[in-house]
């Protein structure tokens, strides 16, 4: 064929892209094949794939995405960590003249892609994985506002990771760090697919984020059951209310600055160019317009469950509710004000900077008057030490530390020396580690029994928190070290001898981390063998207080039978407190969403779609648009979108539940 | 999602009319006020009325923020009332995070325009 041709069909996609010359991708295909092979036969040899498309890819049910999306930021977690594992590794070795095991232009797409995935596609679907979970659950609906739309969401975030994980063996991932700053990520110096993997991936995942943010702040709004006002809310469901103000307020401004950036690598404009009036500046400017903010939207939720998760198991009603909540409404807007503390260095002038330094400070208030909220619940409390509590402490000490490290770099002088030092890299993975990591094992642990109806394996859940925080420690702490001997950050390979040994002590820590994530997989495949010993059949195994509690383990396709009535903040306390009666009889028909297979497959052209205008496979992604236009338009005329669960179904599931509880009795 | 909460909203919905520019009189209202409002800073360029180009700059922007209040009241049904008041209260917390993104942006820049822009450039780009 002519090379036009060839052209014509692949883009820029040859066989010259696969990555056949480096030995470690080459491996780890061969390894991802076999076991993504053995996945897909194992599939279709117990012919799952039907059950798995009816019953999980295109559902509408919140409580099933929200289970998908904790497993995706799973899967994901352990790509992410490999990263990690790989760079310490090569840390640890490339002294004294050793050039380590990666060459550099691996080593870059390597810790590119550890950021990018840990925030992109763990964290962001771990958050967003519980929210979808717990809120509808929480606040008494039968599901979200706009189910479709949730299930489209999840399949969008799914797209980017598609795109990301495709990078590793089909061309390469961007090197330019997880922000991909321009003038580096500009087409002069990044000509390869390497960066366009990085904007097509955020974009398809950042559609999904933004309307999943919509959806959840809609159904707080507007699904909340009788007697729930704004201030009876459980403090999760409003943390995860302003996060979702944070997602809708600040992801448009991610999605400009990547579009502007594709417009400056694809049709030649000049906004974040040196030349011809672009200011790479502003990009910085801009993208942490978004940047900071999206820590909070990280971190917030994660502040949620640990107030759930500390008044549970003190047995006492939250200490300060009300001053709770206020301060993390102050903390949304705070959050807004602070994004230069990432650029004091990049030449504004002492006014700016010390404005910026100060609001930064600022922030320390509200989040210290939570911190007090917790400890003062704690206080005089019946502590229950289960896992969720375990790591709930292991936060309040980790995060203190992690939030003073950050005020220091909040003071520009300070931020002068240590700026995109290793200290800054402590700093932020002792936040993000010990707060959205830890609290999202919290939640994990705690809502577990709900979502499956039995515990989690306490041996192995202690293993793997004890394997987690003093790993975390080892691997961090020697980074502050070496942040403040002046060492910055991304450097391959090093010459002064003396710091060998810190990043020894790293590796080691990162491997204890590594055994941490090994037992927790194992906590998930013990638990589910021991289930029977480990299950629940009240549907309220830590005597909780808030209303997710009040139905079954697995709840039911429609949450409750009847919507419940709130006079409370902890609206179930409160109920078992009265001496609450299920309802036995009067049982109604049930008004529910139908399941659809429109959300995978829209995510799927837009993904297609992605990787066209990445390869420049123009016809590949104008056909895939077209297609998703019309699969768009077309879905609109579906009106199969609802139906009725039969009295009879729910009287059924009701009795059982009846019988499963006189049984536990 | 279940019969109750439907029945509720559908009680929301009488008590919404707050917004009474739904109507066909309210839409040709708004239609013609944009149709204005585009129209003078159209003229306003075509004939270089004002003196100074800044000042016709200035003065199009002010079209553009009341073009965008009218869309609002008339075309997205928005007072103070609408959505027991959801609906301001979103407006405020975007207007108050557009301003502090533009001003803040425009103040950052012009001080790293200022600091770290070399100086030959800038002079040959006026």
């Amino acid at each position: 064929m002519s090379p036009d041709l060839l052209k014509l069909i692949f883009g820029r996609l040859g066989i010259d892209s696969l990555p056949l010359h480096e030995p470690i991708l080459v491996g780890t295909f061969v390894m991802v094949a076999l076991g993504g092979g053995a996945l897909f036969a194992g599939l279709t040899y117990f012919r799952l794939w039907g059950y798995l498309w009816r019953e999980w890819f295109t559902t509408v049910d919140h409580k099933r995405i929200g289970i998908m999306y904790m497993i995706l930021g799973i899967v994901m977690l352990l790509r992410g960590f490999v990263d990690a594992l790989m760079m310490r590794a090569q840390q640890a070795l490339a002294f004294g003249g050793s050039e380590g095991f990666l060459p550099a232009h691996h080593y870059d797409q390597v810790f590119t892609a550890h950021g990018v995935i840990m925030i992109f596609f763990v964290a962001m679907p771990l958050v967003t994985g519980l929210m979808n979970y717990v809120v509808p659950l929480q606040i008494g609906a039968r599901d979200v506002s706009f189910p479709f739309l949730n299930n489209f969401s999840f399949w969008m975030t799914v797209g980017g990771a598609v795109l990301v994980m495709a990078s590793l063996f089909i061309g390469e991932f961007a090197r330019t760090g997880w922000l991909a700053y321009p003038p580096l990520s500009n087409i002069g110096y990044s000509p390869d697919v390497g960066v366009d993997y990085y904007i097509w991936a955020l974009q398809v995942a950042g559609v999904g984020t933004t309307l999943s943010g919509i959806n959840l702040i809609c159904t707080i709004v507007k699904l909340r059951c009788p007697g729930m006002t704004m201030m009876k809310m459980p403090v999760f469901t409003w943390t995860a209310l302003c996060t979702n103000i944070l997602i809708v307020a600040s992801f448009p401004v991610l999605t400009v600055v990547l579009a502007l950036l594709s417009l400056d690598r694809y049709v030649g404009t000049n906004f974040f160019t040196n030349d011809f009036g672009g200011s790479p500046m502003m990009y910085v400017n801009l993208i942490w317009i978004w940047g900071h903010p999206e820590v909070y939207i990280l971190v917030l939720p994660a502040f949620g469950i640990f107030s759930e998760v500390t008044s549970t198991f003190s047995g006492k009603r939250l200490f300060g509710y009300t001053s709770m909540v206020y301060a993390t409404v102050v903390i949304t807007i705070l959050s807004y004000l602070v994004w230069l503390h990432h650029f004091f260095t990049m030449g504004s002038g002492a006014s700016v900077n010390s404005f910026f330094g100060i609001t930064t400070m600022i922030i320390s208030i509200p989040t210290g008057a939570k911190m007090f909220n917790w400890l003062f619940t704690m206080y005089r409390g019946r502590i229950r030490f289960e896992l969720p509590m375990l790591w709930t402490i292991a936060f309040m000490l980790t995060f203190v530390l992690g939030g003073m490290t950050g005020v220091l770099l909040a003071v520009p002088p300070a931020d002068f020396v240590l700026h995109n030092s290793l200290f800054l890299i402590a700093h932020f993975h002792n936040v993000i580690i010990g707060g959205v990591v830890f609290g999202a094992f919290a939640g994990i642990n705690y809502w577990f029994p709900k979502a499956f109806g039995f515990k989690l394996d306490p041996f192995w859940g202690k293993l793997s928190f004890w394997f987690w925080v003093t790993g975390f420690y080892m691997a961090f702490m020697p980074l502050y070290v070496l942040g403040l001997m002046g060492v910055t950050r991304r450097l391959r390979v090093f010459d002064d001898p003396s710091l060998q040994i810190w990043f020894v002590i790293a590796a080691i820590g990162a491997g204890l981390v590594f055994l941490g994530i090994l037992s927790m997989l194992m906590q998930f495949a013990v638990s589910f063998l021991k289930r029977e010993q480990l299950k629940d059949v009240t549907g309220d195994p830590w005597d909780a207080r808030t209303l997710e509690w009040a139905t079954s383990s697995p709840p039911p396709d429609y949450n409750f039978a009847f919507t419940p009535v709130v006079h409370d903040n902890d609206a179930w306390w409160d109920m078992k407190k009265r001496g609450y009666q299920r309802p036995l009889m009067g049982f109604k028909p049930i008004h529910m969403p139908s399941s659809t297979g429109t959300g995978i497959i829209l995510a799927g052209f837009a993904t297609a779609m992605g990787f066209g205008l990445i390869w420049y496979i123009w016809w590949l992604a104008a056909a895939s648009f077209i297609a998703m236009l019309v699969v768009g338009i077309g879905h609109t005329f579906n009106y199969h979108r609802d139906f009725d669960i039969p009295a009879d179904d729910v009287i059924r599931t009701e009795d059982a539940r009846t019988k499963l509880l006189a049984g536990a009795k | 999602m279940n019969t109750d909460t439907h029945a509720a909203h559908a009680d929301d919905h009488h008590h919404d009319d707050g917004h009474a520019q739904s109507t066909f009189s309210g839409y040709m209202l708004g239609f013609v006020l944009s149709v204005v409002l585009t129209a003078i800073p159209f003229w306003l360029v075509m004939s270089g009325t004002l003196p100074s180009r800044q000042i016709t700059a200035l003065v199009i922007m002010a079209f553009a923020v009341v073009q965008i209040v009218v869309h609002m009241i008339y075309f997205l049904h928005m007072s103070p009332k609408s959505e027991n008041g959801w609906s301001m209260m979103a407006l405020i917390f975007t207007i108050v995070m557009v301003v502090i993104a533009l001003s803040g942006s425009l103040w950052v820049m012009n001080h790293l325009n200022s600091n770290m822009m070399p100086i030959h450039e800038m002079t040959g780009m006026k």
